[in-house]
């Protein structure tokens, strides 16, 4: 069972890992502030989120694999709430002429 | 099993430091501002696997620190861009 919960762990931290270079990728090489704000915040967010869902099995106890979820949920709360203000402030600096 | 945790905290916190190069040294604030989500959020990954690694669970507390530190600081930003009206050197931002 263990090499089953380990492969898994495995699989699911690689995908985590190359998330992450992808949305560094995306934030070197799109045009304008604001894909490069949304290449950051989602491809960081999925890779965090898959990195926890990794680390889940191997958590020593169920409050800490509980802990590791609030870590995910704060952080997509957290960068989805920041991307909006940070777009908002963008917006609104454009659009004045 | 400890070690592979390691390493990809390395290759994770490689890649943020790839993206924080070229964020810090665009000139507009918005993406400098970027830079703390990407901090937040890599560094967060970062210290997780760490902790898996050396199998200390206070690590997320860190990782949960980490995450806080970040939105706030972009909230922080945010309220402070809207109420002040732009001056001189936001004008140059218009134009980038």
């Amino acid at each position: 069972m263990t090499s089953l919960a380990n492969a898994f762990t495995l699989v699911a931290v690689g995908c985590g890992a190359l998330l992450f270079l992808a949305g560094t990728l995306g934030l070197l090489r799109f045009p304008d502030t604001l894909s490069r704000l949304h290449a950051l915040s989602k491809a960081d967010n999925l890779g965090l989120g898959l990195i926890v869902l990794g680390l889940l099995p191997q958590a020593e106890s169920f409050a800490g694999g509980l802990k590791l979820v609030c870590v995910w949920l704060l952080a997509q709360i957290s960068a989805a709430t920041a991307s909006q203000l940070i777009a908002g402030v963008l917006y609104r600096r454009k659009s004045r002429p | 099993m400890a070690d592979l945790f390691t390493g990809a905290a390395l290759f994770i916190l490689t890649v943020t430091a790839l993206g924080l190069f070229k964020v810090l040294r665009s000139e507009i604030a918005v993406e400098r501002m970027m830079a703390v989500q990407l901090l937040g959020t890599g560094g967060a990954a970062a210290v997780l696997l760490l902790g898996a690694a050396t199998s200390s669970p206070a690590m997320t507390d860190v990782a949960l620190l980490l995450m806080l530190l970040a939105a706030v600081s972009c909230a922080a930003f945010t309220s402070g861009q809207s109420s002040h009206t732009a001056d001189a050197s936001e004008q140059a931002e218009d134009e980038a």
